[in-house]
């Protein structure tokens, strides 16, 4: 395990940003971190990189505490949604600091990026455009090559195509050079296929945390006339239901086995999985209704 | 240097991912299934790495490698170490024969059931098959 995270709370005045969150990293993995803004993901990333002490509760990165260990965190990129470089800046000095900070740092790799997202190395980089800046922190990330690098939605500005360019580079060089990757994003879609275990967090809890193959299927829709979704439904968490006159759609969670969907397909209804960002939208509903309940 | 791994060499096969709620790993296997079904992939042809799976499909290295290995597992690949995979003889008559055992429950049950809303008559389904059968 290259991150143990036990029991982390972290509160900041009346707010809990991160409530009794325990897991693991494993070396050699893509993570993603999903879940609303304010759900602590940003935090909890933080806390992993000593930018942040728990108010309770432990994190290890590497075996050690994270907090002014050199040891450790020459070994952890974090790229942040709004990095900040020193005023002097040109991109060319943005490379040379990841390649004077991180031990694993390829240089013709960083420099074949420059060239692939198009970025003048001599523009100072408070003169780079929002899309251009985040490109710089995408290359910095993939160019360290750490054991742990941290990706927080690295990709406002970016437009389909490079955001594109980013995933594929990710995995061919994840391919070539395994490594922990953590990627924080609402573009949940974008990346459902790069994601090999998913962690999912609302309100400050860790609600999920399972390989994303698993979760593909837990949750389904099942459109039909009302007999027929029951068949699904009954003996099933049901998340959400909605009708149009004898219609009826329910989001249930739990495993259909092709004998119980064979049921309902000769009941004339449909059962359809939810894609991972559909799936995290409704567990996440629930979720909230659950802290809801639990808080009366 | 380009980094990006080259895939376009495996021609004749249909790559498409179809999202059916299935495991990714699972349809990866299937979809290497097809190829050798169809006669893409011939038997003793080195089928396509983890890595340049990952990287056509554009999902995780992790993610192929199960797909590979459920296939290996099975007997349908074997690996040359250091090499890769490798069809194994007489996997196409064991896939052909499994395909065929899974027919009625993937193709004809859901036939039947559409059939039965419409009130079809077996007799009418089977004239509806020949006469498609004559115009393929």
């Amino acid at each position: 395990m290259i991150v143990n995270v036990a029991g982390v709370s972290r509160r900041f005045g009346d707010a809990l940003a991160l409530d009794g969150v325990t897991f693991s990293l494993r070396e050699n993995t893509i993570y993603g971190l999903l879940g609303r803004n304010g759900a602590g993901k940003t935090t909890l990333m933080q806390l992993l990189t000593g930018q942040q002490i728990p108010t309770a509760g432990t994190v290890e990165v590497l075996g050690q505490p994270p907090l002014e260990n050199d040891a450790v965190l020459t070994q952890v990129c974090f790229i942040r949604e709004n990095l900040r470089y020193p005023d002097w800046f040109k991109v060319k000095h943005a490379l040379r600091a990841g390649a004077a900070l991180f031990p694993h740092w390829d240089e013709a790799f960083a420099q074949s990026l420059v060239d692939d997202f198009a970025l003048p190395r001599d523009r100072p980089v408070r003169k780079l455009s929002r899309g251009m800046l985040s490109a710089v922190g995408v290359i910095l990330g993939l160019a360290s090559r750490a054991p742990l690098t941290l990706f927080d939605e690295p990709y406002l500005g970016l437009d389909a195509v490079a955001r594109q360019r980013f995933y594929d580079h990710l995995l061919a060089d994840y391919a070539e050079h395994p490594r922990t990757v953590v990627l924080s994003t609402h573009l949940i879609d974008e990346v459902a296929d790069l994601i090999e275990h998913v962690l999912v967090l609302d309100g400050g809890r860790l609600i999920v945390d399972e390989a994303a193959d698993a979760l593909r299927g837990q949750v389904v829709t099942v459109t039909g006339p009302a007999p027929a979704v029951s068949s699904v439904a009954n003996g099933r968490v049901e998340l959400h239901r909605m009708s149009l006159g004898s219609v009826v759609r329910a989001t249930v969670r739990g495993v259909v086995d092709d004998r119980a969907r064979a049921e309902a397909e000769r009941l004339g209804a449909k059962v359809e999985p939810l894609s991972l960002q559909q799936l995290v939208v409704s567990l996440v509903g629930a979720g909230a209704a659950d802290a809801k309940e639990s808080s009366r | 240097m380009n980094r990006r791994t080259e895939v376009a060499r495996f021609g004749s096969v249909r790559w498409a991912v179809v999202d059916d709620g299935r495991p990714i790993f699972a349809q990866i296997a299937e979809q290497i299934e097809n190829s050798i079904i169809d006669g893409s992939l011939a038997e003793d042809a080195q089928v396509p790495s983890t890595n340049e799976l990952a990287a056509f499909h554009r999902i995780n290295p992790a993610t192929a490698a199960k797909g590979i290995n459920e296939l290996v597992d099975e007997g349908i690949l074997y690996k040359k170490r250091g090499i890769g995979m490798f069809v194994t003889p007489g996997a196409r008559a064991k896939l052909l024969q499994r395909r065929r055992e899974q027919f009625a429950d993937r193709y004809l049950r859901p036939l039947l059931a559409e059939a039965h809303k419409l009130g079809l008559t077996s007799a009418e389904l089977k004239d509806m098959i020949e006469t498609s059968q004559e115009n393929r």
